[in-house]
């Protein structure tokens, strides 16, 4: 066999390989995968969605804004993790901040944080948790820690009326311990606590 | 729990869960490339594809194998990129631009993924699942195969041949890739990966605003996404995603995947030449990096020195919660020692040592496992280096596993060796040294400023020389300059490491056997375990020290 047309068959089995296995690994493995995670495990297939009344009013798994149109905070929920995403929580566009250690934007950023949250949580700034002044890496994260809900208590249950024992309750009632005693930290989610804390608000009314 | 108690338990549970896998894995791995029995499946597509499983190749004609199939690899992913207004499931995206096309082409078809685009805004279903997904298996199975073509090259006598590629490919592909695969996808899913072919859902939020949320067939891709240590993430975050990686535990199955085939081949190859005990001195080197590392990431970001970092009080920046500091620098050490390049965290907000570390992973030349296949052919070839050195010392002729390592040899592995740095090091400097190119880098592309603006460069040339992928990801490499270079380092980086094994892998086996003599250094014993740990760690350590002083070792130590 000369080189040449060596070559040339080497090209032809290449491109009927490529094409076998496009249609194997392209086509049918993320079919079946499909079709088994759908009966499997629809409700995580689908995004975990969760619905009031039917409605979609968010995923467990993604984190969300709970601010005014400007951007600015409502007192009377508590407060997801500063997020990078688009202009904040926008999960069509997944993002961290990406700025460094020793960057001078994060330092005035994290510094703008502090003092917010001093002020709107009366919180002094040794008490104040690293995840609630740093950006996630997603921007997604739908958790904060304990320690930061605990440190919203106090605003939260003063924006609602509602007795600061049975809020500091409810944020004990859902903090979520990490997978099995020691794979990741605890965390508490907070759209679930958010539509936790709806539901007493309005059962108290 | 301490954070210290918090590492060692999950490394515990690796080492359980790897250790565990670690012969039945590698021994089956072994046997999928030595038997002479086909798949009904696979004598089927050799009938289709037009080769014959039992004629074996001579390295130059297995080489070219390697380049025809990444060739047409590359033309199709390019193609699909381009056609994509054409295709279903597009969300509506139109063609990928020619340069980015380009890039991504040649990024997944070496195993690297480096992604110079945001997934969400740039690549609907159908080019993830055609073009890129297809990929990830077959770029791995290359992978494979090139390692066991070296391996067969210590295993066979005076042989012209180093076994088929195709043979190879599909086994690698069917056998060993694509079950577990398929396994692993499902148990993402049952985790929280979604899996399934919506557009986005609208949403309503509780505080009065809006959210559109993703959908998308991920789990599948993520699965082997890491098995074959690719990285590309389905979204632009990758595994930080919540959809990618929705918890604690999934977060550990992750790094399972990426692990698991790199840290099994040594047996594999211990199995293939006859002396299991050669594997275990290739995984105790290995394993040996890995811990040393993963303290090291995890002690620095700890430590969480750097003005905004010790400002917030801890490196949480570009964290999730779900998986804290320690959960974020196993799967940053473990995604930068194999050639995957996943992130669960942003490697750019790092603190300067921390991202130091990953540099440092990649630089080893990724042999601590190293990626599928290509970890275990890299740390072969430094192995050969190895007994070369001791050879020197003691003036004998070296010789590994009964063959000689003759000038060829050495030739072929020193050229190996200089390959990635030399891509690594003179694309960073061409960064800077053109004028017209540095200012489009320092005013378009460098997102931080001052040292870890130099630190994003040098990181975005190391990972892909090393075809790792992951990022600085402040830097916007979507320019001109930084598409086209990567993808020749990529391409490069690739290739030629590929050519110089396969030469290597010829040469050895058409080699007859050398008795074992009293002068033979043993290289099973924990005095060869040091010696190949030393070798790893001078050939990268003074290669790349000086760069590395001028960014992250500067910045940490300022």
């Amino acid at each position: 066999m000369s080189p040449l047309r060596g070559t040339s068959r080497q090209y032809w089995v290449a491109i009927r390989a490529m094409l076998v296995l496009t249609l194997l690994l392209g086509v049918l493995y993320p079919l079946v995968i499909t079709v088994v995670g759908q009966v499997a495990a629809p409700a995580q297939a689908n995004g975990s969605l969760v619905r009031i009344d039917g409605k979609v009013v968010g995923s467990s798994l993604i984190g969300q804004g709970f601010t005014d149109a400007d951007g600015r905070a409502q007192p009377e929920w508590f407060q997801s993790r500063p997020s990078a995403a688009g202009d904040g929580w926008d999960a069509a566009a997944s993002s961290g901040s990406n700025l460094g250690p020793n960057s001078d934007d994060l330092v005035a950023a994290v510094g703008d944080r502090q003092s917010a949250i001093e002020k709107t949580d009366g919180a002094a700034l040794a008490d104040i948790p690293a995840d609630a002044v740093t950006a996630s890496g997603s921007g997604l994260d739908p958790h904060i820690s304990p320690a930061y809900a605990r440190l919203q208590v106090e605003r939260v249950a003063q924006a609602r009326d509602l007795p600061v024992a049975e809020v500091s309750g409810l944020v004990e009632s859902m903090i979520q311990g990490r997978d099995l005693g020691y794979l990741g930290e605890p965390t508490v989610n907070v759209l679930q606590l958010n539509i936790a804390l709806a539901e007493m608000d309005s059962g108290n009314q | 729990m301490p954070p210290l108690l918090l590492l060692i338990l999950q490394l515990a549970t690796l080492a359980l869960l790897l250790g565990i896998v670690y012969r039945p894995l590698g021994d089956y791995m072994a046997t999928v490339f030595t038997t002479r029995k086909d798949l009904a499946v696979e004598r089927g597509l050799y009938r289709v594809i037009g080769v014959k499983s039992d004629s074996d190749q001579s390295w130059p004609s297995y080489f070219r194998s390697v380049i025809a199939f990444s060739a047409v690899g590359i033309v199709l992913v390019y193609a699909v990129q381009r056609l994509q207004e054409y295709l279903p499931y597009a969300l509506g995206l139109p063609a990928v631009p020619e340069n980015l096309s380009f890039n991504t082409a040649i990024s997944f078809v070496t195993n690297t993924n480096w992604q110079s685009y945001s997934p969400e805004l740039t690549v609907g279903y159908t080019v993830q699942m055609l073009g890129l997904a297809v990929q990830n298996f077959v770029s791995a199975a290359v992978g494979i195969a090139v390692a066991i073509a070296l391996v067969r090259g210590f295993a066979r006598r005076s042989s012209p041949t180093i076994g088929n590629f195709w043979v190879d490919l599909f086994r690698g592909t069917i056998r060993i890739l694509l079950p577990l695969a398929a396994v692993f996808a499902v148990v993402l899913v049952v985790g929280g990966v979604i899996q399934n072919f919506s557009d986005y859902t609208d949403a309503s939020t509780i505080a009065g605003g809006t959210q559109a949320i993703p959908g998308g067939p991920a789990a599948s891709q993520e699965a082997i996404k890491l098995l074959g240590t690719n990285g590309g993430g389905f979204f632009n975050v990758n595994s930080a995603h919540p959809f990618e990686n929705p918890t604690g535990w999934t977060n550990l199955v992750e790094i399972f995947l990426m692990l698991v085939i790199p840290f099994a081949l040594p047996r594999t190859f211990g199995r293939m030449v006859g002396d299991n005990r050669q594997g275990y001195a290739i995984l105790a080197t290995m394993v040996a990096f890995f811990i040393v590392s993963v303290a090291a990431m995890t002690a620095f970001e700890l430590a969480g020195s750097g003005s905004a970092t010790s400002l917030a009080g801890g490196s949480m920046e570009g964290k999730e919660q779900r998986f804290g500091i320690v959960g974020s620098t196993i799967f940053g050490t473990t995604s930068t020692l194999t050639s995957t390049g996943a992130v669960n965290s942003m490697h750019d907000s790092y603190t300067a040592l921390g991202g130091g570390m990953a540099m440092i992973n990649m630089m080893l030349g990724e042999v601590a496992p190293g990626g599928v296949g290509a970890g275990l052919y890299g740390i072969l070839v430094i192995a050969i280096i190895a007994v070369f050195i001791a050879g020197l010392m003691v003036g004998r002729t070296p010789e590994y596993l009964g063959k000689k390592i003759g000038t060829r040899e050495i030739k072929l592995a020193s050229l190996y060796i200089l390959v990635t740095p030399t891509l690594v090091l003179v694309g960073t400097a061409l960064s800077f040294a053109i004028p017209a190119v540095r200012d489009d880098v320092e005013g378009t592309s460098i997102w931080n400023s001052g040292l870890h603006g130099f630190s994003e460069v040098l990181y975005a040339f190391t990972s892909a020389a090393n075809n790792n992928g992951s990022a600085f990801a402040g830097l916007t490499a979507n320019t001109p300059w930084f598409n086209t270079a990567l993808a020749v380092a990529m391409f490069l980086g690739r290739f030629l490491p590929i050519l110089f094994v396969l030469a290597l892998a010829g040469s050895l086996a058409a080699q007859d056997r050398v008795p074992v003599t009293a002068g033979t250094l043993p290289t099973h014993k924990p005095l060869f375990i040091g010696l190949l740990f030393g070798t790893v760690l001078i050939v990268s350590a003074l290669t790349y020290f000086p760069v590395l002083a001028l960014g992250p070792l500067a910045e940490g130590l300022n």
